[in-house]
């Protein structure tokens, strides 16, 4: 790669994005972080009070529920997802007619509004007009995801993987599709079997990809909101009450600022230390390539 | 491997069953909706569409979703372009600090940002407009468009900017004569993305807004909490939001998967 060529004015490029996305980020930010040390009694009167927020919120039940169920969550979706979208992309056509239906028919569900996807697994998983509750009642197993929290478990995940497995199988699928045809025919001259293809060439190839693919997943699911939102509501009682559930419910529901920035701090700071392992992991990842590849 | 045509078909028919059945019980009256169960309408009915069709409280939220979606995409991407050709041509000062910045801000949760933005807008008189949603989208959607513009103009060589130049072409004039047609299709797959994540997001847009400028999607959450839940338009209202992204995505089958490919979403 060449260098690229050192100029202090490309900042005037960069300005409009700086502008706009300072405008809706840092001032937003700086609210949060303002409620997050003051308390109020309404009246626009606030006073400080340091690091309450926060401890009180660390030690708080709610809290560690809320985090601890968003962290089984996100493993859950990961150990579905990532294997089920490897394997139907490995799967899928390479050429002819099947290639456009099954881009097509796989990237639907990612363009539905979210909340839609909500309405449809509720309408979907009723025991009273639900193709699925209904079914799985007929076959004479309990299922009702309004008042068991196994089931409600069970139906967000499903309902998750239907959602979101497509962009895993997009991802893999671009990443298989990037591997010359010379790789495979030396394959089949040395006689490796279909399993050491996949091990030793498919693989280290989607190694990229499928980086971005955990790490996209990871995050997603841990700011889920208005699917769960709008299919069960944070029920049965708070079993399938997320972080995001648990945080709008104290900012918008209950009004109480000061926990609710702090919790938003917290919150942030979490996703900001994995974005930055992910950035570091990508960019090594490219030198890498750039180096082994030119 | 003669079976291996199974596995994507199971699963085409996994995401299309849900799919399937929101249009069932769009085609059905609600009566029939709660009496009968059966797997396709006995009376076929397009009235909940026509409920839609002609209730404006109803057809302008998809007006409103359609304003908002095209101002963010226009803004994105407008504003995205030469930022990401400096990223992608030139070293300066907090270069990487700025990029890794912006990227926080697409994996930032919008729960985080709702009750801070409704203060923001409101206290500047954008509250229930629909520049305040566009811009509130662009906090994810400008990051990404950068992100994804970048990718597409690096595998543009630079040979073709330094001719121009020494062509005596201005900046302004090579950029837009020259340089953007060469990177049409990722402009292309750039708006496809923002229009994908302005379309489908619904907790700020919701927070942003009261009448005027309400999302369909919002419309929807709150006819399912008012009306005594009349689950045929609800369906018909959900198929409705299903069309648009469909066609969209039927406009850039081509080039999905080259976006995907750059991995960049």
């Amino acid at each position: 790669m060449i260098e690229k060529k050192a100029n202090q004015k490309a900042w005037f490029m960069v300005l409009p994005v700086f502008l706009v996305v300072a405008f809706s980020a840092i001032i937003p930010l700086m609210t949060v972080v303002n409620y997050s040390v003051q308390d109020t009694f309404g009246n626009n009167q606030f006073f400080w009070v340091g690091m309450d927020w926060f401890r009180d919120l660390l030690h708080s039940e709610r809290f560690h529920d809320a985090f601890l169920r968003q962290v089984i969550f996100s493993a859950i979706i990961l150990t579905i997802e990532i294997p089920l979208g490897i394997a139907i992309a490995l799967a899928m056509p390479r050429k002819g007619w099947g290639v456009p239906v099954c881009l097509i028919t796989m990237a639907l569900p990612l363009l539905i509004p979210w909340n839609v996807v909500g309405t449809i697994w509720q309408i979907f998983g009723r025991v009273d007009i639900g193709l699925l509750g209904h079914t799985l009642t007929a076959l004479g197993i309990d299922y009702n995801y309004t008042q068991d929290s196994v089931a409600a478990w069970i139906t967000i995940i499903i309902m998750d993987v239907w959602h979101w497995t497509s962009l895993v199988v997009l991802l893999c699928y671009a990443g298989l599709c990037s591997i010359p045809d010379a790789y495979y025919q030396a394959a089949k001259i040395d006689g490796a079997s279909r399993i050491a293809v996949f091990r030793y060439i498919q693989l280290p190839k989607m190694q990229r990809v499928l980086l971005i693919a955990v790490l996209l997943r990871f995050m997603d699911s841990f700011m889920i909101y208005t699917e769960p939102f709008v299919i069960t509501g944070g029920g049965p009682g708070n079993s399938t009450t997320f972080m995001s559930i648990d945080l709008v419910k104290m900012a918008i529901g209950q009004f109480d600022l000061g926990p609710a920035a702090a919790m938003s701090l917290i919150y942030f700071l979490v996703i900001l230390l994995l974005c930055w392992v992910f950035f570091t992991v990508m960019s090594n990842i490219g030198e890498e390539s750039s180096k082994g590849g030119t | 491997m003669r079976w291996k045509w199974l596995i994507p078909t199971l699963y085409i028919v996994f995401l299309l069953l849900p799919i399937y059945w929101l249009l069932n019980m769009s085609l059905k009256t609600n009566a029939e909706i709660l009496s009968v169960f059966s797997l396709w309408p006995e009376n076929l009915t397009f009235d909940n569409y026509r409920v839609i069709f002609t209730d404006p409280s109803w057809y302008s939220g998809y007006i409103n979703s359609m304003i908002y979606v095209s101002m963010n995409v226009v803004i994105s991407v407008s504003c995205a372009l030469p930022a990401a050709y400096a990223f992608s041509r030139y070293s300066f000062i907090g270069d990487k600090h700025l990029f890794f910045w912006l990227l926080t801000n697409r994996m930032a949760p919008p729960a985080v940002f709702a009750l801070p933005f409704f203060q923001l807008y409101s206290s500047i008189g954008l509250f229930d407009t629909h520049i305040a949603v566009a811009l509130a989208h662009c906090l994810f959607n400008i990051p990404l468009s950068v992100w994804i513009l970048e990718g597409f103009m690096s595998g543009v060589p630079r040979e073709i900017d330094e001719t121009a130049f020494v062509d005596g072409y201005s900046w302004p004039h090579f950029f837009v004569k020259i340089f953007i047609p060469n990177i049409a299709s990722g402009i292309g797959v750039t708006a496809f993305f923002c229009f994908m994540f302005s379309w489908v997001e619904l907790l700020l847009a919701r927070t942003l807004t009261a009448v005027n400028a309400k999302p369909i999607s919002a419309i929807m959450t709150r006819t399912v909490s008012a009306s005594g839940l009349d689950w045929g338009v609800l369906a018909a209202a959900g198929m409705l939001t299903i069309l648009p992204g469909a066609l969209v995505i039927w406009f850039v089958r081509n080039h999905i998967a080259k976006g995907f490919a750059l991995g960049r979403v």
